[in-house]
């Protein structure tokens, strides 16, 4: 049924002899899937450029250039600037980009679909290297690089017709082609479809890319490129537009509630593909490597290298939105993180924020912690009895202590203390609080023998379990008895490690 | 009568700089250059040279302009050079404040530097014999497997060219020649046969054989991208170009005595 509606409106389309604008279908809000009819290179040539040469407006990243707003093919003069350039690639660290206008990623280009583009690349005089244009968006062998090869203090020039719709990446080619993409030699061309993108509230561009530098993360100072990680594929740095804080603090990409959001996402690698993801939203509708036909309701979506996505969602519930790579490690220790602050009132029917902080056993409720969870239960009802608290302490005793104190609290001789009638204990019960809390380290002597190890803090355990497993130890195997509070412990925690007393009696 | 002082001047300035360079011998030899000889992967012949042990200077390159008046930037038919050539100097015959003596002559064309080291009885050298020289660190005559050797190279990559060219000199290589790298790039006599392509991915063009040794297409040694670099420089070059960082040294036949 929808093919043959296709077919249809392609042939009315070739009878008319209509070389484009066709606007069929396109009042629909989420219009351009429905723009098969000029889909495909064989369908984008809408005949001789008309009108006055317009040159393009080009954005630094994150801006975006406005519509084109036109509703036929024009000649379009596209100056792009090369500029090698030393710019922070993290806090206190720089990075020699080579940079198409200034800026990694490059300057965004937007066109439209039919649009003959002129294209000039300039190689700055003060530059040291060659460098060409290969954009995924032309059609023509290279993408046009060997038409740009260009000499420091050139210009060169090439014209291509932007026949097919989409989201394109495009780099430099000249060799070695991985070190100038590593150097941050891409950006994005949009080539809009000829009724334009629906209106929304914001469209930004945001591109991710791998860096490879001699230093490790963070080392401070310039920092060289690094042939070996490039070609080992293991980056250093993993970046959304060119470096660490491109897209937070006061650069962090801004919009309100109950607004639509459009990004450009582009992928310039070199060498890694990106798990393209957004914290908190999903994505209403991404056009998939930069295709015209959306996928809906998407949490994570994969950006290749040398490829592009558009993706769209709507705002509903204020905060910040981190925008991240979900092979994750890239984004916490390798930099690929950028924010999006949504400003705008609390909408609690959708995201109510924290409700309940309660006490969570989970699979400590099975039989055996029975009365674990009783003395639990019992504490926060305030009716906790000393016998509880033995009765959990033993049980927390057997998983956490036996090990080396044993189950009898013998210990073992010359290794592991004896808890059993401790001359230790004895003498102060309550510093059994800061041993467990901070541990024991050294010499001490219990039942006249000498001790000399290691036992680490129990910092693992609460204030509830410290409480009862001491408790029950106070209370076993011919100790002089007595109670430990959940309080105690707290207040013991609270307060910095008091010097131990001296380990020889 | 003019023209003849000028040329007895032109004659005497002739001498002056042939007998101020300093050449160094090379011994030449069978070389694995970056770029094979044919498709087979031939190692390249270097028949023993003499390479100046230092780039041209500005000071050297002005003595060959107030000698030979038609290579000053006002007088250069355009052909031989584009407007920028030489525009770092002050005037026509006066370096000023931008131009040090001794920093390396940068901003000349192919057909300049060959102008100049014709004046002093050389060519520029091949691609080949700048390769032979440069392939030596200070202790080794072909140090390329050392990482160090190319750390060096890519050490001047990373380096943003904002600052002023330092000058000429700093340490020999076991040649005695300097400043091979991390000075400036170097006009080479074939640097238009390299055949880097333009784009330098099409690597199994079914053009490729149509042109004789398709050099570029075939480098040997893919993991020495730090020459490569070099050679896509100089391929991107007509005779005309100057940039920034681009000047040349000059090269003789023969082993010789290093003078």
């Amino acid at each position: 049924m929808k093919l043959s509606f296709v077919l249809l409106t392609l042939a009315v389309t070739l009878a008319l002899g209509m070389t484009g604008c066709s606007r069929s279908g396109a009042n629909s809000a989420d219009g351009p899937a429905t723009t098969t009819a000029a889909a495909g290179s064989q369908h984008g040539d809408f005949g001789p450029p008309q009108g006055e040469p317009i040159h393009a407006v080009l954005t630094s990243p994150p801006q975006v250039p406005p519509p084109t707003h036109r509703d036929k093919p024009a000649k379009v003069i596209v100056d792009l600037e090369v500029i090698e350039k030393e710019m922070p690639i993290s806090e206190g660290v720089t990075y020699t980009f080579w940079t198409f206008g200034g800026t990694v990623p490059g300057s965004f280009i937007r066109v439209r679909q039919g649009d003959t583009v002129e294209l000039h690349l300039k190689n700055n005089p003060n530059n040291k290297m060659p460098h060409n244009i290969d954009l995924h968006g032309v059609t023509g062998p290279g993408g046009g690089a060997a038409s740009t090869f260009t000499a420091p203090g050139h210009e060169s020039q090439f014209t291509f017709k932007a026949l097919n719709q989409g989201i394109y990446v495009y780099h430099c080619a000249t060799a070695p082609v991985g070190m100038h993409v590593a150097n941050g030699m891409y950006g994005l061309i949009l080539v809009e479809p000829p009724e334009g993108l629906p209106a929304v509230d914001h469209e930004y561009y945001v591109m991710q890319g791998d860096f490879y530098t001699t230093g490790k993360y963070r080392e401070k100072g310039l920092q060289p490129f690094d042939m070996e990680r490039a070609i080992d594929e293991k980056p250093t740095y993993v970046l959304f537009n060119g470096s660490e804080g491109a897209l937070t603090g006061d650069k962090a990409l801004a919009a309100k509630t109950n607004e639509t959001v459009r990004l450009f996402v582009g992928n310039g690698g070199p060498n890694l593909v990106s798990s393209f993801h957004v914290i908190g939203e999903i994505f209403d509708r991404v056009q998939q490597e930069g295709g015209t036909h959306p996928q809906e309701n998407v949490q994570t979506t994969l950006i290749p290298a040398g490829g592009a996505a558009i993706v769209q969602f709507h705002t509903e519930v204020p905060g910040s939105y981190v925008l991240v790579d979900h092979s994750i490690f890239r984004a916490f220790n390798k930099g690929a993180l950028a924010i999006l602050k949504v400003d705008g009132p609390e909408n609690k029917a959708i995201y109510s924020g924290k409700e309940v902080d309660s006490v969570y056993l989970g699979d400590r409720s099975n039989p055996n912690l029975a009365a674990v969870t009783h003395a639990t239960s019992a504490a926060t009802k305030g009716n906790l009895t000393l016998e509880d608290q033995i009765k959990a302490g033993q049980q927390l005793f057997t998983g956490t202590c036996s090990v080396c104190h044993q189950a009898t609290g013998e210990g073992l001789p010359g290794v592991f203390p004896p808890l059993a009638k401790s001359s230790l204990i004895a003498e102060d019960p309550k510093r059994t609080v800061q041993i467990l809390l901070h541990g024991l380290n050294g010499k001490v002597v219990v039942n006249g023998k000498e001790y000399n190890s290691v036992m680490p803090p129990m910092s693992q355990l609460n204030d509830d379990e410290m409480a009862n497993i001491l408790t029950f130890v106070l209370n076993s195997w011919g100790n002089p008895g007595g109670r430990i509070t959940t309080d105690e412990v707290a207040k013991a925690r609270t307060t910095p490690a008091s010097p131990a007393p001296a380990g020889e009696h | 009568m003019k023209s003849l002082l000028c040329l007895a001047f032109a004659a005497a300035a002739f001498a002056a700089p042939a007998d101020a360079a300093e050449y160094a011998g090379l011994p030449g030899g069978v070389f694995a250059s970056v770029l094979p000889a044919d498709a087979n992967n031939a190692d390249v012949k270097v028949a023993p040279f003499r390479l100046r042990r230092e780039p041209v200077t500005n000071a050297e390159f002005l003595v060959f302009v107030k000698a030979h008046p038609e290579w000053r930037r006002d007088r250069i038919a355009s052909v031989f050079a584009e407007p920028r050539y030489l525009a770092q100097w002050t005037a026509v015959d006066v370096l000023g404040t931008e131009a040090k003596p001794d920093q390396p002559v940068t901003q000349v064309s192919w057909f300049a530097a060959q102008a100049f080291c014709a004046s002093e009885g050389a060519r520029l050298p091949s691609w080949s014999e700048w390769e032979f020289a440069a392939a030596a660190d200070a202790t080794r005559a072909d140090a390329r497997s050392d990482p160090a050797w190319r750390a060096a190279i890519l050490n001047w990559y990373a380096q943003p060219s904002t600052q002023p060219l330092a000058h000429v000199g700093g340490a020999a290589n076991v040649y005695g020649v300097r400043n091979l790298h991390g000075l400036i790039w170097e006009w080479v006599d074939d640097f238009n046969a390299l055949l880097v392509a333009s784009d330098s991915r099409d690597q199994n063009d079914p053009d490729r054989l149509r042109f004789c040794g398709a050099g570029a297409l075939n480098l040997r040694d893919r993991d020495n991208y730090a020459v490569l670099m070099r050679i896509a420089l100089l391929s991107s070059l007509k005779a005309a170009n100057t940039t920034a960082n681009l000047g040349f040294r000059c090269a003789k036949d023969g082993a010789g005595d290093g003078r």
